[in-house]
């Protein structure tokens, strides 16, 4: 990272000059069900190999917000509007207490997901995606951001032989419809259209998702090759 | 960016920082107008079941920064805004509320957070129809807290700030950025400011007449009444201005 930029104000607490993030930030973003943990454990074993120091960091991780975000998706008290804040909680706690720290020390952080799969699940959710995304002006710009494109047919063949569907994945927090698995294709299909909306926007370099996991891992190492250490 | 009151109910908040006396003068407001025949709902600045467990653990472990501190505040007031504060607006119902966003502007921002930014986050609530600021001068706010309260928590001194390690001299320190702050907002919201430190029933006075005025005119949902089962009972004295 050899300035760090944010999307809007950032954390003017905080003074950031160009050369303090030495790491560099790498996000795999996509649906649920796609294969970014597979993913991501197979960049991190290439680039601990390549002699990187490589930190993971996922949505929903950080320890000042995980249980009170467990219960309250327990009780199932959450509405679209405090979920959005609550999750932005989440974020902002991981962003300034793991990813920026872990970019200062030189680490490359590879994050399962980004505030990009926030926003799609809120503006899914009937949030006005502008407020969202001025929501996360506080958000760091990464140095690439992988894509893992997929569509509802393959995300479900995926799903029938590992986890099974489950509530959240399948929006029947809002009843897309009356059943889990109609629910899950129409409420996937939204949050695919939403990441399609976002592309330009956030810079979103595509890899496709439906081949083999071996080959998704080829071509996310070649973008990474290209992109993040063209210079190196 | 808070957009203008569409509800039926009215919304009454009272701002400033701890120590001004502005709850004890809404706590004689909600009398006085419930007394007049209004349906009046109370609401405060405290943590709700939703975020309590969170606010608990970042608080003794000492964990937020001042973006996710401002974040989780925003969430709790949400909860409240949906739950309770907005219903009761939609029924026509007179709100009135110990604190409201104006104390996340000033609080957050004191802490460093972006104006425009704390203030985009709190744009799903409504502007208040009236928002009384309490300004006392922080040498009266300071001894008041002082002497009422056993001990000053880590991030009501803003100790977090690292403005100094005494936590008295932090308290007032801190606490006099919140006032700068509040003071700005005083033009860009139109406060109407209410001196702290003259007598409480003066302050009262001043308060009613501001409610009043600014009620002149406005018919709310009248108070149902159990005892009277009549269908043709008159209208109620409810709302009926004399002035």
């Amino acid at each position: 990272m050899t300035d760090p930029k944010f999307y809007g104000a950032g954390f003017p607490y905080k003074k950031f000059k160009p050369k303090d993030m030495p790491g560099k930030l790498i996000v795999l973003e996509g649906t649920d069900g796609v294969g970014r943990s597979t993913q991501i454990k197979m960049l991190r074993h290439w680039l601990e190999n390549e002699g990187f120091a490589v930190s993971d960091t996922g949505l929903k991780r950080s320890p000042l917000t995980q249980p009170g975000l467990d219960a309250a998706k327990m009780g199932n008290t959450l509405s679209p509007l405090t979920m959005s804040l609550f999750y932005a909680t989440d974020f902002a706690d991981r962003l300034e207490n793991q990813i920026i720290p872990a970019l200062e020390a030189g680490f490359i952080v590879l994050s399962d997901r980004y505030f990009y799969s926030t926003i799609a699940r809120d503006v899914v959710r009937g949030a006005d995606p502008e407020w969202v995304r001025k929501l996360y002006g506080f958000a760091l710009k990464p140095d690439l951001v992988l894509l893992l494109k997929s569509d509802v047919q393959s995300l479900v063949k995926r799903l029938v032989t590992e986890r099974g569907f489950d509530h959240w994945e399948s929006g029947m927090d809002i009843r897309c419809a009356d059943n889990l698995y109609d629910s899950f294709c129409i409420y996937q299909g939204e949050l695919i259209r939403q990441f399609e909306g976002m592309t330009k926007e956030f810079n979103f370099v595509e890899v496709d998702a439906t081949r083999s996991p071996l080959t998704v891992h080829d071509n996310l190492k070649r973008k990474i090759k290209s992109r993040v250490f063209k210079h190196s | 960016m808070l957009k203008q009151n569409p509800y039926k109910g009215r919304l009454i908040v009272v701002e400033g920082i701890d120590g001004s006396g502005k709850s004890t003068q809404i706590d004689l407001l909600t009398k006085w107008l419930r007394k007049q025949g209004n349906s009046v709902y109370f609401s405060e600045w405290n943590s709700s079941e939703l975020v309590k467990s969170t606010t608990r653990l970042g608080k003794s472990e000492k964990m937020f920064t001042p973006t996710s501190f401002s974040l989780l505040q925003s969430t709790d007031f949400a909860h409240r805004w949906e739950n309770k504060i907005l219903p009761m607006l939609k029924a026509g119902v007179i709100v009135l509320a110990d604190r409201y966003s104006f104390t996340a502007f000033a609080r957050d921002v004191a802490r460093g957070v972006d104006p425009i930014w704390v203030r985009e986050l709190y744009s799903f609530a409504v502007m208040p129809d009236l928002v009384l600021y309490f300004k006392v001068p922080l040498d009266v706010a300071v001894k008041r807290i002082l002497s009422s309260r056993a001990k000053i928590k880590y991030y009501e001194a803003g100790m977090d700030l690292g403005l100094s390690d005494n936590k008295v001299t932090s308290f007032k320190m801190f606490q006099q950025l919140v006032i700068d702050q509040y003071d700005k907002m005083v033009d860009e919201f139109g406060f109407t400011v209410v001196d702290g430190s003259i007598s409480v029933e003066t302050q009262q006075k001043l308060v009613r007449a501001a409610v009043d005025k600014m009620l002149a005119g406005w018919e709310g949902l009248p108070v149902h009444r159990k005892s009277k089962p009549s269908s043709k009972s008159p209208v109620s004295a409810a709302g009926g201005h004399n002035d």
